[in-house]
């Protein structure tokens, strides 16, 4: 057995024990943690087949920003996960139904399906990748090149759905005090201080 | 290739490994003692100078101290991610050495995509943070947590548009490329601190932030949160909390290096200079930018919580964003562009 099959299987096996902790760990927290392991394993898989720029942006997106937003959710809600299995019993039937309906989908589709021989050279169509281009550059080359328009199509998507999420969200409260930084550096003596002579005895109106 | 040859390399690699350990853990001893030094002669103190000749031997002291300590485990906490929490956090720190070129040649696994690498790893030692912060099962560990990773997650952002100028402009991902690109025959005025000298301003203003480092180090305000999300820490484990912060640190002063300073290059392109070995203008530069991160501390008060964010979203977001979208421009107009 060759280094790399060593790795890979060691990647793999984790990368399945880890997802099959995922649901079934008590903890949510162990949960996201496990899904944490496994995410790290799949960019281990992905450094084993050369395309090591996918593995680091795997790492960078859905580690490093995606999963610490799951993290922030499970620990901030309080879930009681006790209850939530209370009914485990009942919706048992209705919930392997569904599964054993996708699986037989799954082993079909997976059974029957093979590799159009012309589409695995389609990808980079006339985008030459030389001998010694990194996959970073080859990659780079092939969105921003051939596939330019819809690298801008999923970009305005994405976009369109972070201001989606901002409108749904920005609530504007009146009566709020706010700090304006450029208006209050730009106080002077001038604007920020009056001086009052106030008359003995009577005082003044400010 | 045979198994001798496998593990050949394997222990080759292993050997590298423990030798850049050991001299990174001695060099970040001497680095924990000089800033301490540093923040005492601001303050007109002596610091540390008990332990040997000067206090050399303050930070040796003190790892024995907390390594024959009595770890303390809190009722409450969930014991396996409360032990597991510091040693994510030192051990994702320590890993992005494999990548920093010391000098010509010198580095562990020489990657294409080191940067990206060095990237990956050091937005994963915010999980470090979290875990240890929720682990304590305590509420002031857990709001400096929670702190401590929107401070992280915010400034890495900025980070990663500064890195994609710098790459822009080197035209590789590669640590040893970025370092080639800046061999010129100006010297020290050839590397990007000059060139791109706004994004090395975001830069060491986003690193301090990235590392918690005062003025930004929210997360361990004692004012408020005791000490942030290691309140619960003792012994050992608060040990490696405290080793992982200074090592990342130092990757943070060594990817400055590496990205701004030239790298292991000689500030000046001619012959004697040239003869002293890379590895010691690299310890320099590094050194440099400790003493600038180091003086920050004495010198600055700490930031509110909603001012650190207003600079990270507000201010740095666009600034980086707009170099990037600058740099490239002039970049492809003038023809600099590398590979075009």
């Amino acid at each position: 057995m060759t280094a790399a099959a060593a790795f890979f299987y060691l990647f793999a096996g984790v990368a399945i024990a880890s997802g099959f902790m995922v649901i079934a760990s008590r903890n949510p927290v162990t949960s996201v943690l496990f899904l944490i392991l496994a995410f790290v394993n799949a960019a281990g898989l992905f450094v084993l087949m050369g395309a090591e720029f996918l593995a680091m942006i795997l790492i960078v997106v859905y580690v490093g920003a995606v999963a610490v937003l799951f993290l922030f959710v499970v620990m901030m809600l309080d879930v009681d996960f006790a209850e939530l299995r209370n009914g485990f019993q009942r919706y048992l039937p209705v919930g392997g139904l569904i599964g054993v309906v996708f699986l037989i989908e799954i082993l079909l589709v997976v059974g029957s399906w093979t590799i159009d021989p012309g589409l695995v050279q389609a990808p980079l169509g006339n985008v030459a990748a030389g001998e010694n281009m990194t996959n970073t550059a080859a990659l780079g080359r092939v969105l921003y090149t051939e596939y330019v328009y819809f690298f801008q199509l999923a970009g305005l998507i994405l976009l369109v759905a972070m201001i989606g999420a901002i409108v749904l969200t920005l609530r504007d409260r009146p009566g709020v005090k706010r700090q304006n930084i450029a208006v209050q550096n730009a106080r002077t003596q001038a604007t920020a201080v009056e001086t009052i002579k106030v008359p003995s005895r009577q005082g003044v109106e400010v | 290739m045979t198994t001798w040859d496998v593990i050949g390399t394997v222990l080759l690699i292993t050997l590298k490994s423990f030798v850049l350990l050991a001299l990174l853990l001695v060099f970040i001893a001497y680095a924990l003692l000089a800033d301490r030094k540093i923040w005492a002669a601001v303050q007109l103190r002596r610091g540390p100078n008990v332990v040997g000749p000067f206090g050399l031997f303050q930070s040796f002291a003190d790892l024995i101290k907390f390594v024959i300590k009595e770890p303390v485990i809190p009722a409450g906490a969930n014991k396996g991610i409360y032990l597991l929490a510091p040693l994510v956090f030192a051990t994702l720190a320590l890993a992005s050495w494999a990548v920093i070129p010391l000098a010509e040649g010198w580095a562990i696994a020489d990657i294409n995509v080191g940067i990206t690498y060095i990237f990956a790893i050091s937005s994963l030692g915010v999980y470090g943070v979290i875990m240890g912060g929720w682990a304590s099962n305590s509420k002031y560990a857990f709001l400096g947590a929670l702190r401590s990773a929107a401070q992280m997650i915010s400034y890495e952002v900025s980070l990663g548009f500064v890195i994609i100028c710098v790459l822009l402009c080197a035209g590789s991902l590669n640590l040893s490329r970025i370092v080639m690109a800046q061999d010129t025959a100006l010297g020290l005025f050839g590397w990007y601190w000059l060139w791109l000298f706004p994004m090395f301003v975001v830069f060491f203003i986003s690193a301090l932030a990235e590392t918690n480092r005062p003025p930004f180090d929210l997360p361990e305000a004692e004012s408020e949160l005791v000490a942030g999300y290691m309140v619960e820490y003792s012994s050992t484990p608060y040990l490696l909390f405290m080793l992982g912060e200074y090592v990342a640190i130092m990757t943070m002063c060594a990817l400055g290096t590496v990205l701004f300073l030239g790298g292991w290059l000689s500030p000046i392109p001619f012959a004697p200079f040239t003869w002293v070995p890379g590895v010691i203008w690299f310890a320099l530069k590094a050194s440099f930018l400790f003493f600038m991160i180091a003086m920050v501390k004495a010198m600055v008060p700490r930031y509110r919580y909603d001012q650190l964010m207003r600079l990270g979203w507000k201010v740095f977001l666009p600034l980086s964003l707009i170099s990037v979208i600058v740099v490239a421009f002039v970049l492809k107009l003038t023809g600099l562009a590398p590979g075009a």
